[in-house]
């Protein structure tokens, strides 16, 4: 059995929010849920599916499953860092193939903005009993620097350059200055991101995704459900995921687990990277991006930083068209989580919503990709094809 | 200039065997007696093939930069690296006592401790 047309993506919110020092966590997830059944033209008591992951507040789902009061038969928290909600659709798809639900509606939110979040660049002290933990945490990794680690051995081996990751930035910011929402909306220049200060060698301040609040929801259903709704019919068709870790000591930096879940959902979809007409790819830095286009094989291993350089990824000028919201980097990373929105702006571009500026004409087939936790230490990786019929 | 203060990492059953051999300036590697692989960071059971018996090996300090980034925003800037040891493994850890900007991937590094909040030690490197 494997996902191609067991479910469809019927309702899609972003919250309009960047900023949300007046709103509790709760109630961005609730909104968001609010936002994506009326989208999909359902309502509260058609969900019998929940899944959501670390930023929900509670145990699990159990908390967020009673403040939203739901009744539901079917519940997964899989978490895996942002990466996460691509991973619902897919264990969605699943359930509902399997005729454990029918309705699944998966939320994210958060606030790390208001609540003065130092993202990125202070290390984080976690669970004691996690069994890496002693031997990281004493060393200061953040967020940053684990994944510029990544980007310093990218350069060492295959010779990538930072104008060539700073065009990334570009595109995105290209592609912001379309959306309303988002946080930054000025376009910038490859040498505007060079100037900006680095945080960690090799990355600047402009090679990071923002720290916004907000959230996103998804409602994933059955075929049968789909055929009674009015918005157009975004099908699910492959779906792969993989972990990444340091294999005992085995480090290799210079690939992620998309190397592993691309091919996965591209063998579940039938389809080949050249075939993919929009790609939403998770972008919380731009060696992320550069990485996760070589693991997914737009373009040979190595070949990442020719392959995004001079627009490349710029709606109407390059060949892949990529986060055409303005991504993490320009638009929106709520939660610090931005596998929802990545989702959400490939369901835009197949029912033909995204800005007129930068929808990718007939846009029949998409791919949404995350990448969870820490590139340079341990990573969940989630690849989601989908299509409109 | 202040002084990075380095947080004591916990030890637990299973590892202290490791930070006790830190504080005296020994790094050891655990290495599996059923496939001969030592690995980091160490483990009861060989995360190569669940082998259960292993023995503590002193590693040699010798090794060199697999990646590295110096961290510029934080009180103190500071390099976080990967280093791969003459054994096999590599291991996440510092690079201290020398000019950050003069630093580069393949360089030979060589093993120092540096003393944490509460009397324990951190192996670190320094090139050399």
């Amino acid at each position: 059995m494997t996902n191609n047309g067991k479910a469809c993506i019927a309702g899609a919110f972003e919250h309009p929010t960047r900023n949300a020092p007046d709103k509790s966590v709760a109630q961005l997830h609730a909104e968001c849920a609010k936002g994506a059944l009326e989208d999909a033209g359902l309502t509260k008591n058609d969900v019998d599916g929940y899944f959501c992951a670390g930023d929900a507040p509670g145990m699990g789902p159990l908390s967020m499953v009673d403040y939203l009061n739901l009744r539901v038969r079917h519940v997964d928290s899989t978490d895996t860092g942002g990466s996460s909600y691509l991973l619902h659709v897919a264990h969605a798809a699943e359930a509902i193939a399997l005729g454990k639900c029918s309705v699944a509606l998966i939320t994210l939110a958060g606030r790390p903005r208001s609540e003065g979040m130092a993202t990125g660049t202070a290390p984080r002290q976690g669970n004691p009993a996690q069994p890496d933990l002693q031997f990281e945490f004493p060393y200061g990794p953040t967020v940053v620097n684990m994944y510029a680690m990544c980007a310093m051995r990218h350069m060492y081996q295959y010779g990538t350059t930072s104008e060539q990751l700073a065009w990334i930035k570009v595109a995105a910011s290209e592609h912001a200055r379309h959306n309303p929402n988002a946080m930054l909306r000025d376009v910038v220049s490859v040498q505007d991101v060079i100037d900006s200060p680095v945080v960690a060698s090799p990355l600047h301040r402009l090679d990071c995704c923002v720290i916004s609040d907000g959230g996103g929801a998804l409602v994933v259903v059955a075929p049968e459900v789909m055929k009674d709704l009015k918005r157009p019919r975004v099908k699910i068709i492959g779906a792969g995921e993989a972990t990444k870790g340091q294999s005992g000591g085995d480090v290799d930096l210079t690939f992620s687990g998309a190397r592993w879940s691309g091919p996965r959902a591209f063998a579940e979809a039938g389809v080949k990277p050249a075939d993919i007409q929009y790609a939403s790819i998770y972008d919380s830095f731009t060696i992320t991006v550069l990485m996760q286009i070589e693991d997914l094989g737009f373009c040979a291993k190595g070949e990442g930083g020719r392959f995004v350089a001079d627009g490349n990824l710029i709606a109407g000028v390059g060949k892949l068209p990529f986060n055409t919201d303005g991504g993490g980097l320009c638009n929106n990373h709520p939660a610090n989580r931005g596998g929802m929105t990545k989702v959400i702006e490939a369901v835009r571009q197949l029912r033909g919503e995204a800005h007129t500026a930068v929808q990718v004409r007939n846009c029949a087939l998409a791919l949404a990709h995350g990448t969870g936790g820490v590139l340079g230490s341990r990573h969940g990786s989630a690849t989601l094809i989908m299509e409109r019929e | 200039m202040s002084v990075r203060k380095l947080p004591a990492p916990e030890a637990n059953p299973e590892t202290s065997p490791y930070w006790e051999a830190a504080k005296k300036g020994v790094l050891l590697l655990r290495r599996c007696t059923s496939c001969g692989r030592a690995h980091h960071y160490p483990r009861a059971l060989c995360p190569f093939c669940f082998g259960d018996r292993l023995e503590w090996q002193a590693a040699s300090g010798k090794g060199t930069i697999y990646s590295f980034s110096v961290m510029q925003r934080a009180p103190v800037p500071y390099t976080i690296a990967y280093v791969t040891l003459e054994e096999g493994p590599t291991m996440l850890t510092n690079i201290v006592d020398c000019d950050f900007a003069a630093l580069s991937i393949g360089m030979n590094v060589r093993l120092v401790f540096k003393p944490t909040e509460g009397g324990g030690a951190l192996p670190m490197f320094t090139p050399g």
